[in-house]
């Protein structure tokens, strides 16, 4: 990685870009003159990666010249063959970074021994890199061989990762996934000239055997094994033999990509890469744990730190437009329609979605188009959230004591997440940045992601995260402070305790104690959830006092003594009880929470109702 | 650092988000045909193709069969080299024995016999031994008739044509060709199966505004080529299928016949335009692709009538110039999905919709003189 061409106190300006499949987006900071990092303007433009252009670097460059216009600032070159750094003095940047998701991301695909060990063991590794796992295939997988090689051959990865065995251990099995690929023989997605490359991170003594098995053919690289022991589980050499191939052999058989390689000062990263990045950058300033979500129009990006462990989901099916319809597949029509406050015909639902898939980039235009996209997103981080938590588990094949009562919970016994201990869930992806009520968006993740306790909920305000997050890598200082002024949009805070009741019962006691020194006192009934206004930055003492069956997370009807944050939306006391149970078949609780909260125009809704 | 306020700095032109979809009476087209891989290029720069000339070939290695015969002759696996009798390249014959273990003078005997007629590929340190199919040849057509002007070597060709060329929204089903028969009277019309008879079979078949789920079961049952029509049931695409399709990556189904929907999901009427032109060709043999691919890189599937005349001006495949007043372009979401209409004015400011979204919007004289306010994501131009 390439250092900074100048001392961090003398830089004055950073542009970060994201080139992602559709749309290139440019973002540009600049230390002002109480010599804070901030943000100054955003440019964006089509990402040019197909024909006739084939040449990244002509979207990044229109997305700049956006930025140079709107600030009258020049940062390309005279002949806009590059970018200029370090600032001269009249024009440039004194970094450039970018991330990168065009042409479909990385696309891997995982080979392991035992599904459940080895196999997710690898596919976290991958996840962790940022790429898209396409197929994880196992001794185990309960598919025969010749459907193996099949999909090996038809899947056409970047790269494969090939894990299996501890080290001392058998080697039979891991040379056995190795004659499938090499039966399979499968070549590279991004041309055929080069050798597809191949990871091994299995039993270390294999390697001489995999190689002459698969060193001719691939394209093949060693690294520590992913499990030494069974106990024990090594990610980061994987992690960093992807990134490095990546670059090497992925992104320089992209169109264009060799000429930004130049230009950029720092590696490019995978847009997933970056945003990890970022969410872990918010988990250690705020020292807590956290859970995040990108919603993109191809895939819902899950993130989590949890007691420090970072797990990363993708989800590469589900999405708000060009894979919007397999969250119709995966999710059911009625799940989908128990979000929407009106009759709809299935048949209507469903060709508005095939609509939305063969134009991606549509816009709705009616509230009714709205709160069914609103619907989707729900239905597609809660499935997202679901994908996570299978990845967000114990080591398997290790013997874990339990309690008693985790054995009669297999929730517990399978992840490792416990959402009362989840202080802070962050959102980003354009629904979300263009929800046009700041509610909408709050309501999408507390519906989906079912805060428990206390929760603190953050958007991303323009989607700059991936840059954010690339930037974290080589200057964090400047990186973190342009986070917290200009991108995390603080939603509110959800206070939420876990329990069911009847409707009407008493769920929980709130008293607040408001900067201004006013107190506030809130009973809730089951089924209620209101809010509160605070604003951002300020906090108020809060008291909550569980009814019986609540736990706020000090326990079963006992109280809870902590100081909240404001939002844009303040305080949300949602006392809808946890797990969320919606009626499928009534809509009058939804109709109720909608116009409490102000989520949409209420005549509008009134008037889809009526319809 | 002034900052511009980024509304005065956008022009009164715009780009469409949405790339029109091209419904071309005449054009000089170009058709690269490649081989994924390298292969042989079966004609000459210069010489005229037909719909399937076959112009390049490959070879594909045959399918693998792994036969694990450490474990079928219960021997270590360091071992099966010395009990094979196939080497690597040998042609065996299915049942033939390709490995034994002997014991005990004879009185153990355990064999391995090839599952497939093929040929030894390897003997891995695994125990295993791969036995593959012979290779075979794929053929490589040149899908549409015309004069080869470009060889890419080892790879394919690039053919000219001149044709009227049409876009489609979203197809399934691959390359195929046939004689047009535009079977309704009018745009609106929908195809029904009592519309399809045998004489249709081999034909590329034109509807109106939608197709119904049996004239579809019908028009393979006849062995009808193609169907080229408005709207499809999104649900009725699943029935069909057998399948419920999770993202738009089509063009491989079997499914006996090529779908290309001009307009979108539902009943929608077809573009006049569209129509007009299909007619105007009744009896041609077209080249028709489902085959759609929306994600980066799109591809849309398509109808080409080759006729070897320019009726109009040449018009290059060249990018969109932009909306302007004027522009016809179609509405692509609700409220007034599948609408026509023109350009009538491009507002600087950014407006608020239903949804309370402030958004860039255009202002649509629609065909029945009506003037609606749209989003500018939410209108196609078509490209004429």
């Amino acid at each position: 990685m390439n250092i900074l061409r100048k001392p961090k106190e003398e830089m004055k300006y950073i542009l970060a870009t994201d080139v992602g499949s559709t749309t290139t987006k440019a973002r540009f900071f600049w230390k002002n003159d109480e010599g804070e990092w901030r943000f100054l303007v955003a440019g964006e433009a089509p990402t040019t990666v197909e024909t006739p252009y084939e040449d990244v670097t002509l979207g990044v460059r229109n997305a700049v010249r956006e930025i140079e216009e709107l600030t009258e600032y020049k940062i390309l070159s005279e002949d806009a063959s590059g970018i200029v750094v370090p600032f001269d003095g009249q024009r440039g940047v004194d970094l450039y970074c970018t991330t990168s998701s065009a042409g479909g991301g990385l696309q891997m695909m995982v080979a392991g021994n035992v599904k459940s060990i080895t196999g997710e063991s690898a596919n976290r590794a991958a996840l962790g890199a940022g790429s898209i796992v396409m197929d994880v295939i196992a001794i185990d997988d309960d598919r025969e061989d010749y459907e193996k090689i099949r999909r090996i051959r038809s899947l056409r990865p970047d790269m494969i990762l090939l894990a299996g065995g501890t080290d001392g251990g058998t080697i039979s099995h891991i040379l056995e996934i190795a004659e499938l690929i090499k039966a399979a023989k499968p070549t590279p997605r991004l041309g055929v000239d080069y050798k597809l490359p191949i990871i091994f991170a299995g039993n270390k003594d294999a390697r001489g055997e995999v190689k002459t098995l698969l060193g001719e053919e691939f394209n093949l690289s060693m690294v520590d094994n992913l499990r030494p022991v069974l106990e024990k589980e090594v990610i980061e050499p994987t992690r960093r033999n992807i990134h490095e191939l990546f670059m090497e052999h992925v992104m320089s058989h992209a169109p264009g990509y060799d000429k930004l390689m130049k230009w950029t000062d720092i590696d490019i990263m995978p847009t997933p890469a970056g945003e990890g990045l970022a969410m872990q950058l918010i988990a250690k300033q705020f020292d807590t744990n956290v859970i995040g979500v990108g919603l993109g129009g191809a895939t819902t990006n899950v993130y989590s730190i949890f007691d420090g462990r970072f797990v990363r989901s993708v989800s590469a099916n589900l999405g708000m437009s060009y894979s919007i319809c397999n969250v119709l597949k995966e999710a059911g029509i009625d799940k989908i329609s128990r979000w929407m406050p009106f009759q709809i015909d299935e048949k209507e639902i469903i060709n508005m979605l095939r609509n939305k898939m063969i134009r991606p980039t549509t816009l709705p235009q009616t509230l009714k188009d709205l709160i069914i996209e609103h619907a989707i997103a729900r239905e597609a981080i809660r499935l997202g959230f679901l994908h996570h938590k299978t990845l967000a588990t114990r080591l398997r094949g290790v013997k874990v004591e339990r309690d008693i009562v985790d054995i009669f919970d297999q929730t517990l016994a399978s992840t490792y997440i416990d959402m009362m201990k989840i202080n802070v869930i962050v959102g980003t992806g354009g629904l979300l940045s263009h929800a046009p009520r700041r509610i909408q968006s709050l309501l999408i993740l507390t519906d989906a992601f079912q805060p428990e306790g206390v929760t603190r909920v953050f958007q991303d305000s323009v989607f700059m995260m991936p840059h954010l997050g690339v930037l974290s890598t080589v200057y964090p200082e400047a990186a973190w402070e342009i986070f917290d002024k200009d991108c995390l949009l603080r939603l509110g805070t959800v206070i939420a305790p876990i329990g069911e009741a009847g409707e009407g019962e008493s769920v929980m006691d709130v008293r607040l104690e408001m900067p201004d020194g006013e107190t506030m006192e809130k009973k809730m009934k089951f089924g209620e959830i209101i809010k509160i206004p605070l604003p951002s930055r300020h906090e108020a003492k809060a008291k909550i006092t569980p009814h019986h069956g609540f736990d706020m997370g000090a326990g079963h009807g006992k109280a809870l003594d902590v100081t909240v944050e404001g939002g844009v939306e303040g305080i949300i006391l949602d006392a809808r009880g946890r797990p969320l149970k919606i009626q499928e078949e009534s809509n009058e609780m939804l109709i109720d929470w909608i116009n409490t909260l102000d989520l949409y125009p209420a005549d509008a809704v009134k008037r889809l109702e009526e319809e | 650092m002034v900052i511009a306020n980024k509304e005065e700095k956008i022009t009164e032109e715009a780009h469409a988000y949405t790339p029109g979809l091209k419904i071309k009476s005449s054009l000089n087209l170009r058709k690269r045909r490649e081989l994924p891989i390298a292969g042989k290029v079966l004609v000459n720069k210069g010489d005229t193709v037909d719909f399937d000339t076959v112009v390049a070939e490959m070879e594909m290695h045959g399918e693998p069969h792994i036969v694990k015969a450490n474990l079928l002759l219960r021997v270590d696996a360091g071992e099966i080299g010395q009990h094979m009798l196939k080497g690597v390249g040998d042609e065996v014959k299915e049942g033939e024995v390709i490995a034994q273990y002997i014991a005990l003078f004879g009185l153990i005997k355990r064999y391995v016999t090839s599952p497939i007629d093929g040929r030894i590929d390897s003997i891995g340190a695994s125990g295993w031994v791969t036995v593959r199919t012979p290779p075979f040849t794929v053929d490589l057509k040149a899908y549409i008739p015309g004069k080869v002007v470009e060889v890419i070597p080892e790879r394919g060709v690039v053919i000219e044509t001149t044709a009227s060329f049409i876009q489609g929204i979203f197809g399934i089903g691959g390359e195929t060709h046939g004689i047009l028969h535009v079977i309704v009277d009018s745009p609106e019309d929908v195809l029904t199966a009592d519309l399809i008879t045998p004489k249709y079979e081999g034909a590329v078949i034109v509807g109106g505004s939608y197709v119904t789920l049996e004239a579809l079961r019908k028009a393979v049952e006849v062995g009808v080529a193609g169907i080229v029509v408005g709207g499809f049931d999104g649900d009725d695409l699943t029935k069909f299928l057998g399948y419920e399709m999770g993202i738009a990556i089509t063009g491989e189904e079997e499914i006996g016949l090529t779908l290309v929907i001009t307009e979108g999901f539902g009943k929608i009427t077809m573009s006049p335009r569209t129509f007009e032109l299909l007619k105007q060709f009744d009896g041609s043999n077209v080249s028709i692709n489902g085959e759609t691919q929306i994600r980066a890189g799109v591809i849309r599937p398509e109808v080409i009538i080759p006729h070897g005349e320019m009726r109009d001006r040449a018009v290059d495949d060249e990018l969109s110039s932009g909306m302007k007043p004027g522009t016809p372009i179609r509405i692509i979401r609700h409220p007034y999905f599948g609408l026509l209409g023109k350009v009538s004015s491009l507002p600087v400011e950014l407006q608020v919709t239903e949804t309370e979204s402030s958004m860039r919007v255009l202002e649509v004289e629609l065909e029945d003189g009506r003037k609606v306010i749209v989003p500018r994501a939410n209108v196609e131009i078509i490209e004429i």
